[in-house]
């Protein structure tokens, strides 16, 4: 039997971005002085009506159509900014599609963030009730999974204490507590798995995949391919507020990966704005996944190649051209430099390539950046060296445990493991 | 929730539930259904700002007991004793008293309520509720002030051994009016507010401003009589009046006809400001 729960038509919304205003909202003033100018040239017909060149239409969402069954628990992909919190926001009611339908059946709770509502003032007593109510759970429902909550939250010892006392741990447990003890029949959910330690979270896994076995709906955003994975059975792709693909959660994390922006992967200089010295100028330099493509977001598992074009201007001995790398949190990972690959001590004018291959099962799931440089003998000083200019992300598809953590670290080796039985007590 | 699913399953012709429809530009059929619905959320919400308005003062719900106690003392040395103003023959601390009461429902309440979407801009922008909800809610906490500060009229009147006539029991009607007033302006400010940030000032001057234009420190009857339906265009002429009619049972108190323009006038400004936040209400998400 088919059993469509909810039904997305041809779905649009748009978006009147300003490109001076500073301000999300508009001061009176400018309304005024908008209507004044329009009165001037009602006076003055020369001019004709010509759109305001600061503004712009922006559509978050295009054309999206997709259908969800009862039971269904669908991913929604896609980059920043491809519009999956604007779908998101439209399905849960809480700003209004410019054009197109949709049709929902059931009973919806959207926990678009965690503690929503919450009072620092209000004791974790308090804000409880408070949040479960904004969510839309009533008195009673909500006591009688009081209990429940509270021991799931783990702050039985502060519930009279106000929220603004707690950690922060303690804040945002207290408030996923209360989210993930709604019972909707379809529930709908952004980004919210990201909170927490790591313990936390697999706690909120945990009760996420409890609601899906459940056979509820669940539509769900994350960034986190490992989750996504485990949590859905079929995903749709949404790029640039355009539905891309919809198909089983396999292909799309594949796809996404895939159709990455690649902007970050190369880098290209001209001559007059290239680092350069006199004796050297650098051109290009780019990442490669191991199909040899420009890839910012490379798949743990497998081999890529980080590579820079230059150009020697005058003949040069002993050259060293290498790279260093940080990731996001300003951790030096790793430098290396070329020198044993030429076999010849000068190198003459004339366009290189240095290539430094990095096997699979290196890098850990997350954000790495580089730049190159250029020394020589006695190597006390670069010659020129180029700024952070590659930035490519790491990600881990493969998922650990049974809830799909990221190992701890920044390598991630792929390891073996023995277990040897050795004595019978 | 059980109840109510339940009987939106029975309320519901096709097999299963009922079946929500967004779409754009779609005024929703059961929009006040919703806010019966919704009604725990408004509880809820006002309960939160009563149970936050007093935390962390040392004095607590004193204040909604000082700050009206010390207007009415000000406005007695200067307007009773300093201008000599008539009382209508009642103690001139009630007389004052009786209308800063509506005046302090009107004043706090329109306050609230024009800056509650703005307050609550986290849950307008993640959380889907008929947004009624907030600006109304807000009105609520404010007449909790008004009870309390009630106290001190009962206790002038014991001091001044004063006793109200039979027309004390249609205070009630008199203080539904003043919080329409209230609601009236609020939502056009609220609705407003979340566009033009501008609003934000306008309030505080608007409220500072009307505090003279009506009759709170003084009795209306000194108005001259060739003014008074004029003066009455100042919806809250008609509440103050009400108020003093049914506390002082003082008949001079009262111009009919002003009293009538004064509620029309309440009337379309509570329905026009419905109809206005109807209209922005679409939009408050993405401007907010």
């Amino acid at each position: 039997m088919s059993d469509t729960v909810i039904r997305v038509e041809n779905l649009g919304k748009k978006y009147i971005i300003g490109h001076q205003q500073q301000e999300r909202y508009t001061a009176l003033r400018d309304v005024l002085a908008n209507k004044a100018k329009g009165i001037t040239q009602l006076f003055n017909p020369k001019p004709s009506k010509r759109p305001n060149p600061s503004l712009e239409e922006f559509w978050a969402l295009k054309d999206v159509s997709f259908e969800v069954e009862r039971g269904d628990r669908i991913g929604i992909i896609g980059r920043n900014g491809a519009g999956k919190s604007t779908l998101l926001k439209i399905l849960s009611r809480i700003t209004e599609p410019t054009n197109g339908r949709i049709s929902i059946k059931g009973r919806v709770a959207s926990l678009l963030e965690v503690g929503t509502g919450f009072h620092p003032e209000l004791t974790g007593r308090e804000n409880l009730f408070l949040n479960g109510a904004i969510l839309g759970m009533d008195r009673t429902e909500i006591r009688r999974k009081f209990d429940e909550i509270v021991a799931f939250a783990e702050v039985e010892r502060f519930l009279d204490t106000p929220v603004k006392r707690y950690s922060s741990g303690m804040y945002i447990r207290l408030a996923f507590a209360v989210a993930a003890h709604l019972d909707p029949e379809i529930l709908i959910v952004d980004e919210v798995l990201a909170v927490g330690d790591a313990q936390f979270q697999k706690k909120c896994l945990g009760k996420m995949e409890q609601v899906g076995q459940q056979g509820r709906t669940v539509l769900f955003v994350s960034h986190n391919m490992a989750a996504m994975r485990s949590l859905c059975s079929r995903a749709i792709l949404l790029n640039q507020g355009h539905l891309t693909e919809d198909s089983n959660v396999e292909n799309i994390v594949a796809k996404y990966l895939a159709e990455e922006d690649i902007s970050e992967a190369v880098v290209k200089w001209d001559s007059q704005t290239a680092p350069q010295s006199s004796e050297i100028r650098f051109i290009r330099a780019y990442i490669l996944d191991n199909q040899g493509d420009y890839a910012s977001l490379l798949d743990c598992r497998k081999r890529f190649q980080i590579a820079v074009e230059y150009e020697i201007l005058k003949p040069l001995r002993d050259l060293r051209i290498g790279f260093f790398m940080q990731n996001l949190e300003g951790v030096a990972i790793c430098g290396s430099n070329d020198p044993m690959a030429w076999t010849e001590p000068a190198r003459e004018p004339g366009r290189y390539v240095s290539q430094c291959d990095f096997p699979g099962y290196v890098l850990n799931a997350g954000r790495y950046s580089v730049y190159f440089g250029a020394d020589i003998p006695p190597y006390t000083k670069l010659l020129v060296s180029t700024p952070y200019c590659l930035s490519f992300t790491v990600e881990d598809v493969e998922g650990h445990g049974l809830l799909n953590e990221k190992l701890p670290g920044v390598v991630r080796p792929n390891l073996n493991w023995k277990v040897n039985y050795l004595v019978h007590t | 929730m059980t109840k109510l699913k339940i009987k939106r399953r029975r309320e519901s012709s096709a097999p299963g539930e009922t079946e929500l429809i967004i779409e754009a530009g779609r005024t929703e059929k059961n929009y006040w259904q919703d806010i019966w619905r919704y009604r725990e959320l408004f509880y809820f919400l006002a309960w939160r700002d009563i149970l936050v308005r007093y935390k962390q003062t040392a004095i607590g719900v004193a204040w909604a007991l000082i700050r009206p106690f010390l207007t009415m003392v000000v406005f007695t040395v200067v307007f009773g004793r300093l201008a000599n103003l008539p009382s209508d023959g009642v103690p001139y601390p009630i007389l004052v008293f009786s209308a800063m009461l509506p005046w302090q429902l009107f004043s706090t309440a329109l306050s609230e309520c024009s800056n509650s979407l703005i307050a609550n801009a986290n849950l307008l922008s993640k959380v889907y509720f008929p947004r009624l909800v907030v600006p109304t809610s807000a009105v609520v906490v404010s007449f909790v002030d008004f009870a309390i500060s009630g106290i001190i009229l009962v206790a002038l009147m014991v001091w001044f051994a004063f006793v109200p006539s039979w027309r004390i029991i249609t205070l009630p009607l008199f203080t539904l009016i003043a919080l329409a007033a209230s609601m009236g302006v609020g939502l056009w400010m609220a609705s407003l507010n979340v566009q033009y940030r501008d609003f934000r000032y306008i309030v505080p001057f608007l409220v500072q401003f009307g505090l003279y234009i009506s009759p709170v420190g003084f009795s209306s009857s000194i108005v001259p009589a060739q003014w008074r339906l004029l003066y009455s265009l100042n919806p809250m002429v008609g509440v103050i009046d009400g108020f003093r009619w049914s506390i002082l049972g003082n008949e001079a108190s009262i111009y009919w006809p002003g009293f009538a323009l004064s509620t029309s006038l309440v009337v379309l400004l509570l329905v026009s400001g419905i109809w206005y936040f109807r209209k922005m209400e679409r939009t408050f998400a993405d401007v907010i």
